[in-house]
């Protein structure tokens, strides 16, 4: 699976719904992800990529890490595994 | 109904080991956070706390009491000594079977928990001190603090997080105040600066690398500290027959719960538990002098607790002061209010409001007198401590200049 796909998927579950409902452009917030719930998704990813993501609860939109969107956190999760293998 | 009064105070945390020096330190500033120091304090992306240093306990205990007292419990009987030897309370006969100890506690004897989960799964031993039990309980402060006082009446442990501070001396208040005993000892403790404690709050994300610095509007989040404070309540009449100094008056408390989020406060709740406090204490909210914040320098809490005095003062909330002291002694969760309490006191009594220290840039969600670095000379006669714990379990307290 590639890292697009296992992103997705954890994201999927977390929100509780199908990957194919996932869309790159949604936003965790119209996926129904609350702060918990973005806590929990990059706990999962850390996990599932053996990475270390810089994030901050208290200044979410600050650090290199955007979590706009499905396919920017994508992106910088490539980044992470690619900097962090 | 009794009017309670406060008249023995102790602590021991980062910022000093007894309350003159913790309310020197407060006047002038000084920041307690520090790099932490314990075993796998590498493996940890936190490393900074307001931990106490240069304390050895086997200069306060000996081997027999050690083997009994986690630092949780080491930190509230130095506290507790500091009080009572100041309230000058000798508990025998009527007064020991009255007189009780409400504490308030989060994480329990944390650090006796990770030395002995670590000698189980990590070293592979299959035995452990036959301690560990009566160390690492919640209550253990509590029970030791009676024991070594002669306390028979009222006592327990309370845990509401970040409020079981608050939540236990509220529960002091009512006992006096009521007319159950003349004396409750109260206050609360924590000690979770290890390396479990820390990697647990680590995962929540909401911890500061570098400071801890409320209603500034470059905080990244809270910081951790330990420690204990601990006080003498007693009812008015029977300090004053006995002569008794007088610290402060405890005049009232509110608790609210909001049954909404297990992280997120809640302005409404944060409101209802200061509104509340007044009226429970029949002061008018301008005469609120000083505020001692919840203010934890997290986003969430600083943004929702001005908005919450803001709300509940109304123009007020532009003239009372409002500090965090959690920028110099760090967050002490369960231990906190208590510490707290302290520069309460000192605002009441010496006329000097602590400051919130750390403070680089205003932020227009959090547009109060946060009395920004500098401690300041004022006139306070009634002052609130506020706590919103995880769970949304809140209790403020409200407290008056020494009758």
């Amino acid at each position: 699976m590639s890292i697009n796909d296992r992103v997705i998927k954890i994201i999927a579950e977390q929100a509780v719904l199908e990957p194919s409902d996932v869309a790159l452009d949604s936003t965790l917030e119209s996926l129904g992800i609350d702060s918990l719930g973005l806590v929990e998704s990059i706990f999962a990813i850390e996990e599932e990529f053996d990475i270390s993501v810089p994030f901050n609860a208290n200044a979410p939109d600050e650090g290199d890490f955007d979590i706009s969107s499905v396919a920017s956190i994508i992106k910088g999760i490539e980044a992470l595994v690619k900097e962090q293998s | 109904m009794k009017r309670v009064v406060i008249t023995g105070a102790g602590t021991i945390n980062a910022l000093g080991q007894n309350v003159p020096d913790t309310l020197e330190a407060m006047r002038e500033g000084r920041c307690g956070i520090s790099n932490l120091e314990f075993r796998d304090v590498e493996r940890l992306a936190i490393r900074i706390g307001g931990q106490v240093k240069g304390y050895e306990p086997e200069d306060r205990f000996n081997r027999q009491q050690l083997a009994l007292y986690d630092r949780f419990t080491q930190f509230t009987l130095i506290a507790a000594r500091e009080a009572i030897a100041q309230a000058g309370l000798e508990f025998s006969g009527d007064l020991a079977a009255r007189a009780g100890v409400v504490l308030g506690n989060s994480g329990g004897g944390m650090t006796t928990l990770d030395d002995n989960y670590r000698t189980v799964y990590e070293d592979g031993k299959n035995r452990v001190h036959p301690f560990v039990v009566p160390k690492l309980m919640n209550n253990a402060a509590a029970s030791h603090v009676s024991m070594e006082f002669n306390l028979k009446g009222p006592s327990f442990t309370v845990s509401t997080a970040c409020a079981s501070s608050n939540h236990a001396m509220a529960q002091a208040f009512q006992m006096v105040h009521g007319g159950l005993t003349p004396v409750m000892i109260t206050g609360g403790s924590e000690s979770m600066l290890c390396f479990g404690g820390v990697k647990a709050w680590e995962g929540l994300r909401v911890m500061s690398k570098d400071a801890c610095r409320p209603f500034s509007a470059n905080r990244n989040g809270m910081v951790q500290g330990e420690g204990a404070g601990i006080f003498v309540f007693e009812a008015y009449d029977h300090a004053r027959a006995r002569g008794a100094e007088i610290l402060a008056e405890v005049a009232g408390f509110a608790m609210s719960s909001d049954a909404a989020d297990i992280v997120m406060p809640s302005k409404q709740g944060a409101s209802r538990a200061i509104k509340g406090a007044m009226q429970d204490a029949r002061i008018n909210p301008e005469e609120v002098g000083y505020i001692n914040a919840h203010g934890t320098g997290t986003a969430a809490n600083d943004k929702t607790e001005s908005a919450a005095v803001a709300d509940v003062f109304g123009a007020h909330a532009d003239k009372l002061m409002m500090s965090s002291t959690k920028s110099m002694h760090g967050h002490l969760i369960g231990g906190t209010g208590a510490v707290e309490l302290l520069a309460c006191i000192m605002a009441l009594r010496d006329g000097i409001v602590a400051p919130t220290i750390g403070y680089q840039e205003p932020d227009p969600e959090c547009a109060l007198d946060v009395v920004p670095n500098e401690a300041r000379e004022a006139d306070v006669n009634v002052a609130l401590s506020n706590a919103f714990a995880f769970g949304g379990l809140n209790a403020v307290l409200a407290l008056k200049r020494a009758p």
